[in-house]
């Protein structure tokens, strides 16, 4: 699998992505600059968490109209997998990769924390090997997590199965305590509609070793490893 | 040398000075070196670089004392930051500092800030940044400003860190109505590099450029550093203007553009531009390479109209560095500047004259030897008086404890020092960058792999004020040992500190005792440990309206694992394991915080510290880790040993069956002696444990077993687990929530 992160000034997960990546494939993915204009020929692109552009304006909003961007969206176009963490959740909603927004946290707070979530969809190269309903736990670190979109669009993604993961309790169930930023139905992260792209504020590339004390993020790599290879 | 034009600036005088922080006798000694009285600019600059924050005139001479050399520093005091040899031709580079006076007048960007300054003493040195930590000291809980305070700073450390992915993976924080008027915000940045591509500030090359990177200067923090010299009083809130305003996306792009430069072979010294701004990074570069500095002002990149020489000198203006670069290195230093966005000035060149000379708009507007104003402020040996010895606590006070054992210790574990600041370090983003093994309170010690590596740097901050205050010299001694006792408890060879000296008034005898006798007992720690002093800060006049603090010598610890999986945690982790105490319990009572949270006593002497003890018990407890012996640990301290095993118990939600108790007076649960720790071991190695112990003359006892869901001793349940984590758990959110 070949795979390219993409870098905006204030990146700051775009290291983590690199070596799940390079853990999973065992080839080092490219770093491609924002000011770009070009992408390699590459299976899986991945915008990295962290704070583009300060997150000023509003979280994502800037580095949606970064040259590369036009690029990336043309590769999603033709079905290049693609994969936005937190940051790049935000930016790649911003771009209209996907629906809805992010908004603020409902505590208002950053929250760093590790969450529960059920693994909703396992019909894409991302959550493949994962077991519908399974309980898989990931760090959160975010401002801007809270998932909403228009009742229609939501009953359009929960219909068309398009939530991949949703915060639960510990156990599976579903409960307001554990839905760490207020997102609508819970919504920790979703596909569009060809299950393609994948939007999460959660970090699987935080979650892919012994010395994280957790790997439930290494099946989502090695998933796209074995689907794209 | 000619004298300055008379530019359109106010007169100077004595009395002008004086308000500047400048005394009577420092006024004279401007007069004799320049032969003539200083121009406006001028004042300005000798005011900041002679103040106490700039100059540590006052602990200058008490400073020296401290053991600073090992074979494993590569450069200790007087840089940037400390150098710290890790192996495999890596170096640690670290530092702590302190941000009080800006983060109680506003907590948001006086903390922001805070981190901000500290990172770049760290990557200016080449160093890339892997782990920030702090310590944080409050006034009382139950005062007005504290809970407007720590959500201030909380989100300020957060709200930097966190954008610039540096995670911040721990640190302390204490409440006590000494630090009502005055809290402290000490921010420390471990970053690494590797050896032989460490960068200094001592300028060098006659014609050389100087060059001026990253925020474009504004009027924001002018004279922060006189500020940060004074007393307060209740007309603070006025300076508010001094505080300085941060921008992480700044700082996120300068440490990428200059650790880009770095890798390049261009630059000949660098420094950020800290307290006192341009001053004091053109002053202090030229001083140390003994040279002269030429700046044109009208090349200085500005984002407000009009700005004085004095006011561009003075700025505290964030994020930028001042670099001296090699001759014909200009373009390419400037392509990797524009590639980040950032601003790139080539503002001045240094000289043969040792003189710094400003220029602006065609005039000159100071010119003014360099050497006597960056190394010969003035220096003061201040009176003090030692600190009285306290009488020892009577016996008699166990009469005045009734509460039952359970409620006692669910008492202690939701006391403010004790309480769990997971509401605080939720706010930090303490895992990006992946290399994070423990932050704190998993651990004794933060524990952070070097990227790319196997081994992993271990970080502590650690300082027990109330200690300080009773007896400053076994204080400070304390503040080093505990440092030390923590990164040994995960498993790491303690390597060398940074200090953080945070004290009152020192122009008050008893005050300037508190620092005298800390340094005494840090110098005695420090020797003893063989856990030099690298890098530090002084903050002192940490006073309001006369009411001093605690004094507060804040340590940061670094030591070093040679991986990153050897390191053990404090949470029980299985059933079955065997509970060890290393070390002597004889029930010091004075000055725990039973006493004081149960008892409602805060007296006494404070436990005394052994050196060869600590270390002789350290020592055995590291190697029993590293030969992976061990499952758990814990180093024993406040709130004595009962509170160390049920903090273990709530970490990993196994609870302890202890046997090892009965019959002993409560003092022995609850007692602060020193040296101490709590192992978990698996009940087939138990036995080896032991024997190695008996080998090494360390005093081991068994306490029990790890068990169930509560903390049981031959009595029966003392309190399930349950409820010591709501304890634990419930006071630090109960308490913020209050506010909104």
């Amino acid at each position: 699998m070949k795979a390219a992160v993409i870098v905006f000034p204030g990146s700051n997960r775009e290291r983590d992505a690199v070596a799940a990546l390079e853990a999973a494939s065992g080839t080092k993915p490219y770093e491609v600059w924002h000011r770009d204009t070009e992408l390699p020929d590459v299976d899986l692109i991945v915008v990295p968490g962290g704070f583009s552009y300060g997150d000023y304006l509003r979280s994502g909003a800037m580095a949606a109209h970064s040259p590369i961007m036009r690029e990336v969206k043309a590769r999603a176009g033709k079905g290049v997998r693609v994969l936005g963490i937190c940051n790049g959740f935000q930016i790649i909603t911003e771009a209209g990769l996907l629906p809805g927004a992010l908004m603020r946290n409902a505590g208002l707070k950053f929250i760093c924390r590790t969450v529960t979530m059920r693994v909703e969809n396992t019909d894409s190269p991302f959550t493949a090997k994962y077991r519908t309903g399974q309980i898989v736990r990931y760090p959160v670190a975010h401002h801007d997590g809270n998932y909403w979109a228009d009742a229609e669009t939501v009953k359009r993604l929960e219909g068309e199965g398009r939530v991949a993961f949703r915060y639960v309790g510990d156990l599976g169930q579903a409960d307001p305590a554990h839905n760490p930023n207020g997102s609508v139905n819970a919504i920790a992260g979703i596909f569009n509609e060809t299950k393609t792209v994948l939007g999460m504020m959660p970090h699987p590339e935080d979650a892919v070793c012994a010395l994280h004390g957790n790997t439930d993020g290494k099946p989502l790599f090695d998933g796209l490893v074995e689907a794209l290879s | 040398m000619s004298e300055p034009a008379k530019n359109n600036e106010p007169k100077v005088t004595a009395e002008l000075a004086a308000t500047y922080g400048v005394t009577a006798d420092e006024y004279k000694l401007i007069l004799e070196l320049l032969g003539r009285e200083p121009t406006f600019t001028e004042l300005g600059i000798v005011s900041v670089m002679w103040s106490e924050h700039c100059s540590y005139k006052s602990s200058k001479v008490w400073l020296m004392k401290l053991p600073t050399k090992g074979p494993q520093v590569i450069c200790g005091p007087g840089e940037n930051a400390g150098v710290v040899d890790i192996g495999d031709g890596d170096a640690v580079i670290f530092k702590m500092e302190s941000h009080n006076h800006p983060s109680f007048i506003e907590p948001y960007q006086g903390a922001a800030t805070g981190v901000g300054g500290i990172l770049r003493d760290v990557f200016t040195m080449g160093a890339r940044p892997i782990a920030n930590m702090n310590a944080l000291r409050f006034g009382a809980p139950d005062h007005p400003k504290t809970r407007h305070l720590v959500s201030g700073v909380v989100a300020g450390i957060g709200g930097y860190g966190n954008c610039v992915g540096v995670p911040t993976v721990g640190g302390e924080t204490n409440f006590h109505a000494a630090y009502n008027g005055n809290i402290l915000v000490n921010a420390m940045t471990v970053g690494v590099a590797k050896a032989d591509r460490i960068f200094y500030s001592a300028a060098a090359g006659v014609g050389n450029p100087v060059v001026y990177v990253g925020s474009k200067t504004g009027r924001d923090g002018i004279h922060g550093a006189t500020m940060a010299s004074a007393e307060f009083s209740e007309d603070s809130e006025e300076k508010r203007p001094t505080v300085q305003v941060g921008d992480p996306f700044t700082e996120k792009l300068l440490i990428e553009a200059c650790l880009e430069l770095m890798a390049t072979d261009t630059i000949v010294a660098i420094q950020d531009m800290g307290a006192a701004g341009l001053t004091s990074s053109s002053v202090e570069m030229a001083g140390k390479g003994g040279l002269g500095i030429e700046l044109v002002l009208d090349d200085v990149p500005m984002r407000e109209e009009g700005m004085t020489p004095y006011e561009i000198m003075l700025s505290e203006s964030q994020e930028r560095m001042l670099i001296i670069l090699k001759p014909g290195s200009e373009a390419q230093a400037r392509a990797i500047f524009e590639k980040w966005e950032l601003d790139f000035a080539v503002i001045g060149h240094l000289t043969d004259t040792g003189r710094l000379v400003i220029k602006m708009h065609g005039k000159t507007w100071c010119d003014m030897p360099i050497a006597p104003v960056s190394n010969a402020s003035p220096v003061y040996e201040r009176p003090w008086e030692p600190t009285p010895a306290r009488d020892e606590v009577p016996d008699s006070v166990w009469d005045t404890w009734t509460l039952p054992l359970g409620e006692t210790l669910e008492k202690l574990v939701a006391c403010p020092d004790l309480a769990s600041k997971r509401w605080i370090w939720e706010q930090y983003d303490s895992l990006v960058g992946g290399d994070t093994r423990f932050m704190s309170g998993q651990a004794d010690a933060a524990v952070v792999r070097v990227p790319g590596q196997t081994k992993a740097v271990a970080i502590t901050t650690d300082c027990t004020p109330r200690y300080c205050l009773a007896d400053p010299v076994r204080g400070g001694a304390q503040a080093v040992a505990e440092a030390w006792r923590n990164l040994t408890a995960v498993g790491a060879k303690p390597l060398a500190i940074t200090d953080n000296m945070n004290f009152g008034n020192p122009e008050k005898p008893r005050i300037m005792g508190q620092f005298v006798g800390a340094i005494q007992g840090m110098t005695e720690a420090c020797t003893a440990l063989d856990f030099p002093v690298v890098s530090g800060n002084v903050s002192l006049y940490n006073e309001t309206n006369g009411e001093a603090i605690l004094p507060t010598p804040a340590i940061g610890g670094v030591g070093i694992l040679p991986d990153a999986m050897l390191a053990v945690g404090v949470a029980f982790r299985n059933e079955g394991d065997v509970i060890l105490a290393v070390g002597e319990t004889t029930g010091h009572i004075g000055q725990s915080l039973f006493l004081r949270e149960i008892l409602g006593i805060e007296d006494g002497p404070p436990p005394p510290v052994d050196l060869a003890v600590e270390k002789r018990n350290g020592d055995f407890v590291r190697g029993l880790i590293l030969d992976g012996l061990v499952v758990s640990s814990h180093d024993v301290s406040d709130g004595g040993l009962l509170v160390a095993i049920a903090e273990m118990a709530m970490a990993g939600g196994v609870g302890a069956h202890l046997t090892g108790f009965d019959g002993q007076h409560a003092k022995m649960l609850f007692g602060e002696d020193q040296g101490r720790y709590v192992l978990a071991v698996r009940p087939d190695v138990a036995a080896k444990v032991e024997a190695r112990a008996k080998a090494a003359g360390v005093p081991l006892s068994v306490l029990g077993r790890t068990e169930g869901t509560a903390l049981s001793g031959r009595g029966g349940e003392m309190i399930s687990i349950e409820r010591l984590r709501k304890a634990n758990e419930g006071w630090l959110p109960g308490y913020m929530a209050a506010a909104e």
